[in-house]
This record gives C-alpha cells, structure tokens and sequence, in this order.
C-alpha cells in the first residue's frame, strides 16, 4: 500500500471509531459527565469546603486536574478495550486482517480512535469544572503532553487487554479490579504529603501518581513529583506498549487461528 | 499465469488436530472453481490460510503470482473473501459497512461511496442501505457480504458457502450474478453443501477430505468416472426381499421401494424387463442423488479406513 493509502485506511479507522462512541454517546460520553458532576458536588462542594486547603489551592480546584485525568484514562481504555473485542466478539476483526492494511495503521487507528475518546471526555469533564471552579493552564505543553500521552498509553493497555480477552468478563476485570483502584490512589483525590513516609513509597509504585500530578502541574503549576521524569516514564512506557501491542497483533495472538 | 497456486500446505492447530496434510491446488485464473469436501475435512482452513486469517504451518500460497509470505500487501489487494459466517459490525449501516472496507484498501471516500452503490444496487440491497445490518434478512446479510468482497475490485473472490440458508429463488439470482461476475473475467472459488451448485456453476472441482485432496479435476472428466448411478424406484405393490437381477445391485429401502445401482455398462431397458418378469410393476422413478453428490460420497467414503459396510438386504 502506499503511503497515502495507508492515510486513508487509517483515518477510516478512526472515523469508524469515532462514529461509534459518538453513536452511543448515552453509554459513552453522558455516564463520565454526570459521574463527575457529582465528583464535583460532593467532594469539591460540599467535602471540599471542610477540608480546606490542598497543596496550596482550595479543594475543589485542588481535584479537578485529577478527575480530568481520572476521565480520560477510563475512558481511553474502555474504549479501545471494549471496541477491539467486539470486532473479536463479531469476528468483523476479518474486516481488517484480509485487507492489505499493516498492522501499525490497524493499532495506531483503534489507539487514536480511544485517545479521541478520552480527550472528549477530558474536555467535557473540564467545560463542567468551570461550573464549580476556576481553571488555569500553567504549562499548556506539558498540560497537552500530558493528556496526549495518557490516553495513548491507556488506549494501547486497553488494547492489550482486548487482544488477550476470550469473554466479557476479561475485559471488566482489569477496569474494575486495577485500573479504579490505581486511579483513586494515585492522587486524585490527595497529596502525597499527607501520607506517612511508607505509604507514600508505596504510591510511587503506582504509575497513574505521575500521570496525575504531571497534569496537575500543566494547570495548576503544582506537582509531588518530579515532572519531566514522570514525561519522560509515560513516553517509554507508551513506546513499549506499542511495539508489544505490535508485535502480537504481527503474530496473530488472539486474532488469528 | 495461475489465480491461486498452493503448494505443500499444512496446517496443525495448538490443540495438535492436523488440520491440513501438505495439500497442492492450482486455479486457473478466470476459472469458476469449487473446493468440496465434508465438515472438518479442511476447506475453511484452506480458505482461512489464502485470506490471511490464519496462520499456515508451513508451505506456500501465491495470488496471481504474489507471495502471500513475501508479497503480502499485493496479494491481499487481489483477493475478496465472503467467509461463512456474517462477520460485519451488526449495529453498523450497511452503507457505511461497504464504504468502510473500501477504506481499508486505502480507497478514497468518493470512489468508495460510488463502487458501494454500485455494487449495493446489483445484488438487491440499495433500499436498504441506511438500515442497521442486523435489521437484515440472512439472505440479504449474505448478499451485503458480497457486496463488500466485491468493493475493490478483487480478481479473485472467494465463498465460502454462499447460498447457506439462502431460499430457492435467491440462490437462483445470486447464481446468475457470479456468473456475470466471471464472466467479466473474475476467477471464482466457492465451496457449498448444494452439490448441485457446483455442478451448475463450476467448471473444475477439487475434493478435500481428512486435511487431503482426494479429487482435482475438471467437472466433466469427474463426473465421467461416475461408474454407477442409483436409481429408486417405487413398486406398485409390496415385496418381501429385494429380487435378484442379474448385473444389478438391489436394496430394499421399505416394503414397496427399490433401491438400484445400475452400472455404466447396463441400460435401463434391461433393468424394466427383468423387473416385468417378476411380476414387478415400477410406479415412478428417481435418482438417489445427483451425479455429482453421488461421486462426491464415494469419494469420501473411500478415503475413510475401515468403512462398514451399508446394513441393508443387498441381493445382486
């Protein structure tokens, strides 16, 4: 294929996932809205104001960056995850495997297509904040890099997780029994500081602390870590899920009999 | 230059079942060409390793002269698939099930909207182009699947079978248009239960059975070696055996219905006098099967070791 053909499956791919979620959009795009709405009431509204400040900034402003990244990593994943399997699911996968599309246009196309996703839902989710608090942009760059990377990594974790599912309760298993649990313990809802020394250690093993706190300092200037090393593990970590994402996607794991 | 050359292909599965044991085919390009065999024998293996959705132990497969190894992207390019099973997004529309695959082989959106009514129009389903394919008839699911093998352009277009579950009329129209189709010098393999359809349709034939080709050949020297026809026949009234004839093989099927293999060297005529001369009045007549299912299970039942034989009365 040439490289402009390659363009053009690509973007059907990403059309096609587009078309989609947007398609559903009660399932897709309203849940994560009202969800954090209600973040937004409880614990910034009416939690936040007894708890004062965090980290320098009122509660409620103190969260918000969190809960934008808590969107766009769930939904980055549940879309790619819940999307590739189904064209397992469906055998409609064959759609692709018989064309002569190479397999990174098919993994960047389902990767993109969830990064969309998780970047709509981060941008309604922020449209919301601005109901209940003020929102800067400290560090636009590292605030875009941020979002741009986490989605890819959590649309090819997604990715991975559809690639070795064999039923539908593979595909719940790692949303509900890791990735929720990671994402509230991984600053969201807190800062570090307010751990004891070795719970603290403990939450640095948790790679969504950095995700979160290097987010939160693109818009509010803040961070417990260290922010061009959190940048810097997100891009390795993006880069090695691509080319194991790749290289069973080449041998047909999953996929292929 | 030849549509589809297979070469010593084999194919064991990771639970050890040896699903193809080193088959050759060759199709000739702008032939209409029929791959038989019964459930399991290997033809959904063999067409699943051509369409690149399964991986081949060892051996070659070239597409009009594209490796499928080396050549992958060419060879994909010539080839359209229509598999058994309806594999297309239930939810999707089916315009945009067409234009989507069209997509995939990097055709441009405005080509792509052209070529799926085009092909949406032929086969029936240009009414229904805005509905949900699960709305679909399976007859009209199956047509949609053509409509999308057909979407760039292949040279050679693969079915496997086609016209299951498709009413009499329906097959009838989707016959006459692969017909067209090869007549517009498009090379068709197809497989099918409907032995009928393969006599109708194809000019050469190859048999599969137990992951090996018992048969390849062209459809008139196959059927030439069709030795012995069955016929039935329904008595006037009932027997208690099956009579003896002379040169002929008789079962009784039930009290009043024969059950007769008549050898190529014999005619008919003879069979009716001996018949008269029993006293055995012949009501009506018919074949067990058609020629071709008739070779088809011969065939097969003499690739299988230790065959039993049939538990009927044979008298000869």
């Amino acid at each position: 294929m040439s490289a402009y053909q390659q363009w053009v499956a690509f973007c059907t791919i990403v059309v096609k996932e587009i078309r989609r979620f947007t398609r559903i959009w009660p399932q897709t795009l309203l849940p994560p809205a009202i969800t954090m709405s209600l973040y937004f009431v409880i614990f910034g509204n009416l939690v936040g104001r007894r708890i004062g400040d965090m980290g320098g900034f009122d509660y409620m402003q103190y969260i918000v960056p969190g809960l934008i990244m808590m969107s766009v990593i769930q939904n980055s994943y549940g879309n790619v995850v819940s999307s590739f399997f189904s064209t397992k699911f469906q055998h409609s996968i064959e759609e692709m495997l018989v064309s002569p599309m190479p397999n990174y246009v098919i993994l960047t196309g389902f990767v993109v297509g969830g990064m969309a996703r998780g970047m709509a839902v981060g941008l309604i989710v922020s449209v919301l904040s601005l109901f209940f608090t003020d929102l800067t942009m400290q560090h636009a760059w590292i605030t875009v890099s941020v979002v741009v990377m986490t989605s890819a990594l959590f649309s090819l974790g997604g990715f991975l997780n559809a690639t070795f599912a064999r039923n539908f309760d593979d595909i719940s298993i790692i949303p509900n029994f890791v990735l929720t649990p990671l994402t509230y313990l991984g600053g969201v809802f807190y800062s570090l500081d307010l751990l004891p020394d070795f719970w603290r250690a403990v939450t640095l093993i948790n790679p969504i602390v950095y995700m979160v706190n290097a987010f939160r300092y693109g818009v509010l200037g803040v961070s417990d870590v260290n922010v061009y090393a959190s940048l810097g593990a997100i891009l390795v970590f993006v880069l090695v899920f691509y080319s194991l994402a790749l290289w069973l996607l080449n041998r047909g794991t999953g996929i292929r009999g | 230059m030849s549509a589809l050359t297979i070469r010593n292909l084999r194919k064991t599965y990771a639970n050890g079942v040896e699903a193809l044991k080193g088959i050759d085919l060759t199709v000739e390009k702008g032939d209409f060409f029929a791959l038989l065999g019964p459930n399991g024998a290997g033809k959904s293996t063999t067409i699943g390793i051509v369409s690149s959705l399964v991986n081949k132990t060892s051996g070659e497969v070239s597409i009009l002269g594209y490796d499928l190894d080396r050549q992958r992207a060419l060879a994909k390019q010539k080839i359209g698939v229509v598999p058994q099973e309806f594999n297309f997004g239930q939810f999707e529309k089916v315009f945009d099930i067409v234009v989507t695959q069209a997509g995939f082989y990097g055709i441009p959106a405005r080509i792509a909207r052209e070529r799926a009514e085009k092909y949406l129009r032929q086969l029936g389903l240009w009414d229904k182009r805005k509905n949900q394919a699960r709305t679909l008839s399976g007859g009209m699911k199956r047509r949609l699947m053509i409509a999308r093998a057909l979407v760039h352009e292949p040279d050679l277009l693969i079915l496997d079978e086609p016209t299951a579950g498709v009413d009499i009329e329906l097959r009838r129209s989707m016959w006459d248009f692969l017909i067209g189709l090869n007549n517009e010098g498009r090379t068709i393999i197809l497989t099918t239960h409907y032995l009928e359809e393969a006599e109708s349709l194809c000019r050469h034939i190859a048999i599969i059975d137990h992951g090996q080709i018992v048969e390849n050949t062209d459809m008139k020297s196959l059927l030439e070696k069709l030795q012995v026809e069955t016929f039935i026949l329904d008595l006037a009234r009932p027997v208690t055996e099956a009579p003896r004839l002379p040169g002929f093989q008789v079962r009784l099927r039930d009290a009043a219905t024969l059950e007769v293999e008549v050898p190529k060297t014999e005619n008919l005529n003879r069979l009716f006098v001996e018949l008269a001369e029993l006293d055995l009045r012949v009501m009506s007549m018919r074949n067990k099967a058609n020629r071709l299912e008739e070779l088809f299970v011969r065939l097969v039942e003499q690739n299988l070791p230790g065959q039993a034989a049939p538990a009927e009365e044979v008298a000869s």
